[in-house]
């Protein structure tokens, strides 16, 4: 297979970001058509590479393309894709179409919208393949900036531009933070490379590895909320117009952890082993605090924020576990977690733009307005909560599981956010969606597109298969977290 | 017909589930066609499981038939794997006997039909995936799996406090499955499976050593509350009870007759298939005190039931009440496990459990016919109504007579068969126990006394409030209920011969 | 004896002369609105010297050429071309400015000032280097007040000249130091200082290079110059000046100290003066309401960057600084030609006076997007990778806590930069409809614009070449 896909895929996105930007300014009708079908082509290209990656022996990197770019420095475009990083190029490639959908009503500047929400996608898709440290840098910081600009011009008018610079300095101090490490890891290694595969073999001196793995680790960590760095990331959700917070929550806090673990567990073993035990803790915290604090929002979309700060803790806790178990459910609550978001946020995106609140009192009978959204929205409150049958308890219990056998109190305390969460989405989704309707609503919530309910059918399609039939996925997640823990010595 | 009969219970689990779905493509304004649809769909599994059951193999013992296992989630070795004994064939048969006459009951509803009756289906599976599973963490799945739809018949359908009796609901069996879920992982991770043969045999292997820096012992203590608290949540048991009463009130009839005729059972199984097989120790050694829960719930239920006004919280209470004596039952059948007297004790407590069923169906929906037409169960605002309405004031004591224990009818006999088997290892208990059956026979009078009997209310007997006899519709759902009270009344034996080969060989 | 190498060496500098008097001639024939025809011939003068020097002139050694007076290697190559190239994006960027672009003699100041550099850059001597400062400088002063009758401008130019009068004597005393106690001129030829004295050397030096490049606490003149000078006039003064400055601090520093206690004082020093830079630059610049004044201040952070890679005192540090500059000239080069383009319409040089700008001018705020975005060091542009291989020198030299101060402060900048695309993408015009207030850019801007854009770009995304020829380059002083 000498197709680059995974190129293809990265430049996709870009492509049309350019295309988008030479189209005239007022062919807004053209510029959607333009942004669907790129949108659709990432998509199905991602799905391909899934589908491949299943049914193709599950192990290893595979689609590997490696192009020298600065061989001096020892710094090439190396790609490629194994078992954790494959299902998070899908769910881009799904957030990344849905949220072109969702945002096709946007009327403000669409152009640049959509340029700069495509450039961002780019960016994420680039993470999630490179197999070299520069160019993973490289990436991540692309997939930081549009974000700037999305959440501060079309963004919620009274935070955005608060929340939008909160953000970028939060996630740029933690990117360089990192950044500096990796550095110090290319020239200890001595091996002038900036090729991942190669360093994981550099066997750093234990030392190093301890002083380097907090700094590169909680850099990347910032992003995916870790306690108590997450407060960017609830104002940044709520700041942001819809399909950047689906794209927000949904898929780049995965781009923190998911770097985190590249980054700092899998190049710096020993450093893992060493601070696992704070991780954890921190972990804890994000779990349970993250949940409580949800639960006292009346804003939904701070919520739902907290919500993914919760939820994402349980991500850092299933990697810090260092288990099979742990880190296996790590991986699949990355993509369930973000499917999830993505959804969350586009339901509530859509009863926005008809109620203009999203204060959880002031809402009402929404459901039987927009009964198509409230089922979605229900249904992503179950995968939140970690109701079996959907693709949250699948990924929860392996995380439990695992914490379970190095930790059984933090088990038992995570668990209380399993009730809390309960409580809030519930408590959320009763006041949202039923009771009285408030009179001045009353005829002004329209129904909602044909291809908004496609986005949404997408995204809940996605949860239930997932809960239902785990064998879609977490068998490639698994072989994905061997290479890990052979990495990790066995552990 | 080969697929049928080697999926058999794959296709009593899941056609409930494939309807809903058929359902969903139907057009929700007609809801005559969904109602007969889902009634239909419904019928469908209890037919099969009276194919099971007359293929059921009685002398079979311990042994689960019509096992089905397929790989479910690999990373973490639990399998799809079903099948039945005596004790859940039972329980399989009570589902299914209920959902249809919930369903039939539900036909009055006329608020979003659609969703109302996929989610009676939805709940139809969750129900029976909870007493076919083999694998705990498949156990897991639809003991958690049926609280949704519940919920969501309570807080869509239910009456004025729906709000808080749902979310009460929810909270209070979440929270209690917490433990018991956090002590599934632990044995998960112990045993590296979830199967629960291998898990059962594993564990009560296990007698020495430590487990995370405690001895096993401890562990096992604080694992079996965490298995009793969240069973004891569902039964409910007192102390944990009190979300029951709100949950009934609030929930539409056939939610009432669902929670109470199955989903109740659903924690007492756990207790059967879970607790008693997997902590036989300290079961044995905690049976006083689930003997003292036992007792509390008759004797508080009872009481409780007979300080209320409401009818539909008088027949909630009951409940609290009668499954006392299911959890008094398998107290006494924990203390003495492998004797004579457990299997009398444990045989009568999953005979009440299915008489419950059958009872507290009825009851719930005799509620229900009522409050359809007066729009209040207020006990002080009836009265002498047995002439306005004499079919069913005749429905009503007969079945608040099952209830009661009447010789003759269901309740008796498993009323006794507890009693008797609990008498020689918990006298103290039972005696009390004994004492509590007295407070039942007086709220049951009470509740009659109350509707039928005393001078008539004339609010009801004529202009707008006028009340019309029981129809047609709501009889066809009574008869096979009071048809099984009887015939359990009189010849329980082949329901009987069912448990009690199981319970011989497990117990 | 007169050889091919050495009129190779001095190549680019005969053809900007023959340029440069071509200009003056062509002045005498088109006046008036014609004038503006010189800038387009300095233009292709420029660009024509680029080509052929590339083409012809690339030195495929590095060794002293006319008797030891400059050096023909690599990296002084490299710095002519990006005079050279800046020159000519200034030289579009004048043409439409109101003063200059009709005046024949602000572009032959420029090509001079160009000349002057490109000696800088290739110097190898105390006595020519001097020489080519005070070349590049002379036109530089005049064209900094070149608009007389314009209080900021001539503020500018006067304090321009008395600053860089001060601080080119004090470099002056010294180089005369230097000779004084060696007894040579020669770059290569200098050894055997002494303690007391080489710290005095070394500050001397530091003071005059520091001013040239704006490192803090030499910084004072630039906000004022900056502002006051014409916008592309200013441009190139952040730019080519600034660059030809570093060819200075990296010839004279490296040249003379190459290693021993010296070099550790010496890199101590300018790395202090580094920190300082970027510090105080970037938290300055948080409060200006001038985009000009605040791009200064942001030069000046910058100096404090490019810095880092200097001082690490090794190859890589030399080429990330060579890299870095290359990035940095197109960057900000793009960056003054916005402001230029900008007040030349809307006239005012205010950030406030920016909102609005996406809608009256989508391209020329893409434009600024990517300048900015560069500045702040985002990839995919060129001031990412840039920032990468100085921090990394540093890493490298094991002079972590530097690479951290960068760190830090590249992140002050995120605030700063992003502010101003705030402004431009987000905030509206008071009361007016932006679409009857369009922003069109005349032809030369749109060319520089987009050449730059690209530029950034390239450097930013294809930055193998580019770091390449700027290594070879470093290879050329050890």
């Amino acid at each position: 297979m000498n197709f680059p896909i995974l190129s293809v895929i990265i430049f996709t996105p870009l492509v049309a970001a350019l295309i988008l930007l030479m189209m005239p300014e007022d062919r807004k009708r053209e510029i959607r058509v333009v942004a669907l079908a790129a949108g659709a082509f990432a998509m199905l290209l991602s799905l391909w590479v899934y589908i491949q990656y299943l049914t193709q022996g599950l192990t290893g990197y595979q689609f590997v393309e490696k192009y020298d770019w600065l061989p001096q420095f020892g710094i090439s475009l190396h790609l490629g894709v194994d078992g954790i990083s494959t299902p998070l190029v899908l769910l881009t490639g799904i957030v990344m179409f849905t949220g072109v959908i969702i945002s096709l009503g946007i009327d403000d500047r669409p152009r640049e919208f959509f340029a700069f929400l495509f450039i961002l996608a780019s960016g994420v898709f680039g993470v999630f393949v490179a197999l070299d440290l520069f160019m993973l840098f490289f990436f991540y910081e692309i997939a930081v900036f549009p974000m700037y600009l999305l959440i501060a011009i079309w963004g919620w008018v009274k935070t955005r531009e608060y929340a939008a610079m909160k953000l970028t300095l939060y996630l740029f101090v933690g990117s360089v933070i990192a950044l500096v490490g990796a550095l110090a890891m290319y020239f200890t290694s001595g091996m002038h490379t900036f090729d991942m595969l190669m360093l994981e073999t550099a066997n750093f001196p234990a030392a190093f590895q301890i002083r380097w793995f907090l700094p590169v680790f909680l850099g990347f960590a910032v992003l995916g909320g870790i306690w108590p760095f997450h407060n960017w990331s609830p104002d940044g959700h709520v700041a942001a117009p819809t399909a950047v917070s689906m794209f927000h929550a949904g898929v780049l806090m995965k781009l923190g952890a998911f770097a985190a673990l590249r980054v700092g567990i899998m190049l710096l073993p020993a450093g893992a082993k060493y601070w696992s035990p704070l991780i954890l803790s921190l972990a804890t915290v994000n779990v349970v605090y993250g949940a409580f604090i949800a639960m006292t929002q009346t804003d939904l979309k701070y919520m739902i924020g907290f919500s993914s700060v919760s939820h994402m803790g349980l991500v850092v806790l299933g990697f810090a576990t260092l288990t099979p178990d742990g880190m296996t459910g790590a991986g699949v609550q990355m993509f369930s977690h973000g499917a999830m978001t993505a959804l969350f946020f586009a339901a509530t995106g859509m009863v926005y733009d008809r109620a203009h609140t999203r204060k959880i009192p002031e809402l009402g009978g929404m459901a039987k307005a927009l009964p198509y959204v409230a089922i979605t929205f229900i249904i992503g409150g179950l995968v939140s909560m970690g109701m079996p049958g959907f693709s949250g308890f699948v990924a929860e219990f392996p995380i439990f599981m695992g914490v379970w056998q190095v930790r059984p109190w933090t088990a038992i305390l995570a668990a209380v956010s399993i009730v809390i969460t309960a409580a809030y989405i519930m408590l959320a989704v009763r006041r949202t969606f039923f009771g009285d309707m408030p009179e001045k609503f009353e005829g002004h919530i329209g129904p909602i597109s044909v291809m908004d309910k496609v986005a949404l059918t997408l995204l809940s399609a996605l949860m239930i298969t997932l809960g239902l039939f785990p064998g879609v996925m977490v068998p490639m997640v698994q072989s994905g977290v061997e290479n890990v823990l052979r990495l990790l010595g066995g552990a | 017909m080969d697929f049928l009969s080697n999926h058999l219970l794959s296709v009593i689990l899941f056609f409930p589930v494939f309807a809903a779905l058929v359902m969903l493509f139907l057009p929700k304004d007609e809801t005559k066609l969904l109602r007969w649809t889902a009634l239909i769909a419904s019928l469908i599994p209890f037919v099969l499981t009276l194919v099971l059951w007359s293929r059921f193999d009685t002398g079979g013992g311990a042994a689960f038939q019509f096992q089905e296992n397929y790989v479910w989630y690999a990373a973490i070795n639990s399998n799809f794997h079903i099948g039945v004994d005596g004790i859940s064939l039972t329980m399989v048969l009570l589902t299914t006997l209920l959902t249809p006459l919930a369903i039939l009951a539900s036909f009055s509803i006329t608020d979003r039909v659609k969703p109302y009756m996929m989610l009676f289906l939805f709940l139809e599976t969750g129900m029976l995936g909870v007493f076919l599973a083999m694998d705990l963490l498949i156990f897991f799945v639809f003991w958690e799996i049926g609280l949704v739809p519940m919920y969501f018949l309570i807080n869509q359908w239910g009456s004025v406090n729906r709000d808080y009796a749902s979310l009460k609901f929810m909270i209070y069996t979440m929270g209690g499955s917490l433990g018991l879920l956090l002590a599934i992982q632990l044995l998960g991770v112990l045993f590296g499976t979830y199967d629960l043969q291998t898990i059962i045999a594993g564990w009560n292997g296990l007698t020495s050593g430590t487990i995370m820096g405690m001895s096993v012992a401890t562990v096992k203590t604080v694992a079996f509350w965490a298995f009793v608290v969240a069973f004891a949540i569902k039964v409910p048991v007192w102390p944990f009870h009190t979300w029951l009463p709100d949950a009934h009130t609030e929930a539409p009839t056939a939610g009432s007759i669902l929670l109470a005729g199955v989903l109740l059972k659903l924690g007492a199984y756990g207790f059967l298939r879970l607790v008693l097989p997997l902590y036989p120790a300290e079961s044995a050694h905690f049976a006083g005190w689930l003997a003292f829960l036992a007792v509390m719930a008759i004797v508080f239920g009872a009481l409780g039931a007979y300080g209320q006004d409401d009818f539909k919280r008088l027949v909630a209470y009951s409940s609290v009440n009668h499954m006392g004596f299911v959890l008094l039952g398998i107290a006494a059948a924990a203390k003495a496990i492998g004797t004579a007297d457990a299997h009398i004790a444990m045989n009568g407590a999953i005979l009440q459990m299915f008489n419950h069923g059958l009872s507290a169906a009825g009851m719930f929906f005799l509620v229900g016919v009522i409050y359809e037409r007066a729009h209040t169960r207020d006990l002080r605002r009836f009265g002498g109504l047995f002439p306005l309405i004499p079919v069913y004031g005749g429905i009503l004591i007969f079945a608040s007579m099952a209830s009661l224990g009447l010789p003759g009818l269901n309740g008796f006999v498993s009323e006794f068969l507890v009693a008797r088997g609990a008498w020689g290892q918990l006298p103290g208990y039972t005696a009390a126990g004994m004492i509590g059956l007295l407070f039942t026979g007086s709220y049951i009078l009470k509740g009659i006394k109350n509707i039928l009997h005393g001078p008539t209310n004339e609010e009801w007997a004529h202009g707008e409030h006028k009340l019309t006899d029981i129809n047609t519709r709501e009889i066809v759902v009574m008869v096979p209920l009071m048809v099984l009270m009887l015939w359990l009344g009189i010849a329980p034996a082949w329901l009987l011969n069912v448990i009690n080969n199981a319970v011989t060989a497990i117990f | 004896m007169f050889s091919t190498a050495m009129l190779m060496a001095i190549l680019p500098e005969l053809l900007l002369l023959v340029v440069a008097l071509l200009v003056l001639v062509m002045e005498l024939v088109w006046k008036g609105e014609d004038g503006r025809k010189l800038g387009w011939l300095a233009f292709g003068g420029l660009i024509l010297t680029l080509g052929v020097s590339v083409f012809v002139a690339v030195p495929s050694f590095g060794r002293p050429v006319f008797g030891g007076m400059i050096r023909y290697d690599l990296l002084g190559f490299i710095f002519k071309m990006l005079f050279i190239f800046g020159a000519a994006m200034t030289a579009l960027f004048m043409m439409d400015s109101e003063k200059l672009g009709q005046r024949g003699e602000s572009y032959i100041l420029l090509i001079t000032a160009t000349i002057g550099m490109n000696l800088m850059a290739s110097a190898n001597d105390l006595i020519m280097l001097y020489l080519a400062i005070e070349t590049t400088s002379i036109p530089m002063y005049i064209l900094a007040g070149f608009m007389r009758d314009n209080e900021k401008s001539t503020e500018a130019g006067f304090k321009y000249l008395l600053f860089g009068a001060m601080t080119s004597a004090i470099m002056l005393y010294g180089f005369s130091l230097i000779f004084g106690f060696t007894g040579s001129t020669a770059l290569t030829a200098i050894t055997g200082f002494s303690m007391p004295m080489a710290v005095g050397i070394i500050l001397l030096i530091a003071v005059g290079v520091g001013f040239k490049i704006s490192l803090a606490p030499f910084h004072f003149w630039a906000p004022d110059v900056y502002e006051g000078a014409p916008t592309p006039i200013s441009g190139f003064l952040s730019t080519a000046s600034k660059a030809a400055g570093f060819a200075v601090v990296m010839r004279l520093f490296i040249g003379l100290f190459p290693d021993g206690q010296y070099a550790h004082m010496w890199t101590l020093t300018l790395a202090i003066l580094a920190s300082l830079s970027m510090t105080l630059g970037n938290l300055v610049a948080l409060r200006q309401t001038n985009i000009k004044r605040m791009l200064a201040y942001s030069s000046i952070a910058h100096a404090g960057y490019a810095l880092v890679g200097a001082v690490s005192l090794s190859e890589l540090g030399v080429g990330s600084v060579t890299f870095y500059l290359m990035a940095y000239v197109m960057t900000n080069l793009a960056a003054f030609g916005i402001v230029a383009a900008f007040s030349r319409v809307a006239g005012s040089d205010e950030i406030a006076d920016y909102a609005g700008m996406s809608r009256r001018a989508p391209g020329l705020a893409l434009a600024m997007l990517v300048a900015f975005l560069s500045l702040t060091g985002m990839p995919p542009f060129g001031g990412f990778v840039a920032k990468v291989f100085v921090f990394a020198a540093a890493v490298k030299a094991d002079m972590i806590w530097l690479a951290v101060v960068g760190v830090l402060n590249s992140i002050i900048g995120v605030y700063y930069y992003l502010t101003v695309l705030k402004v431009v993408y987000l905030y509206r015009m008071e009361g007016e409809n932006e679409s009857e207030h369009p922003i069109t850019l005349t032809r030369p801007y749109a060319i520089a614009l987009t050449v730059l854009s690209a530029a950034i770009l390239l450097i930013g995304i294809v930055f193998a070449p580019w770091f390449n020829i700027a290594s070879n380059a470093a290879s050329n002083l050890f």
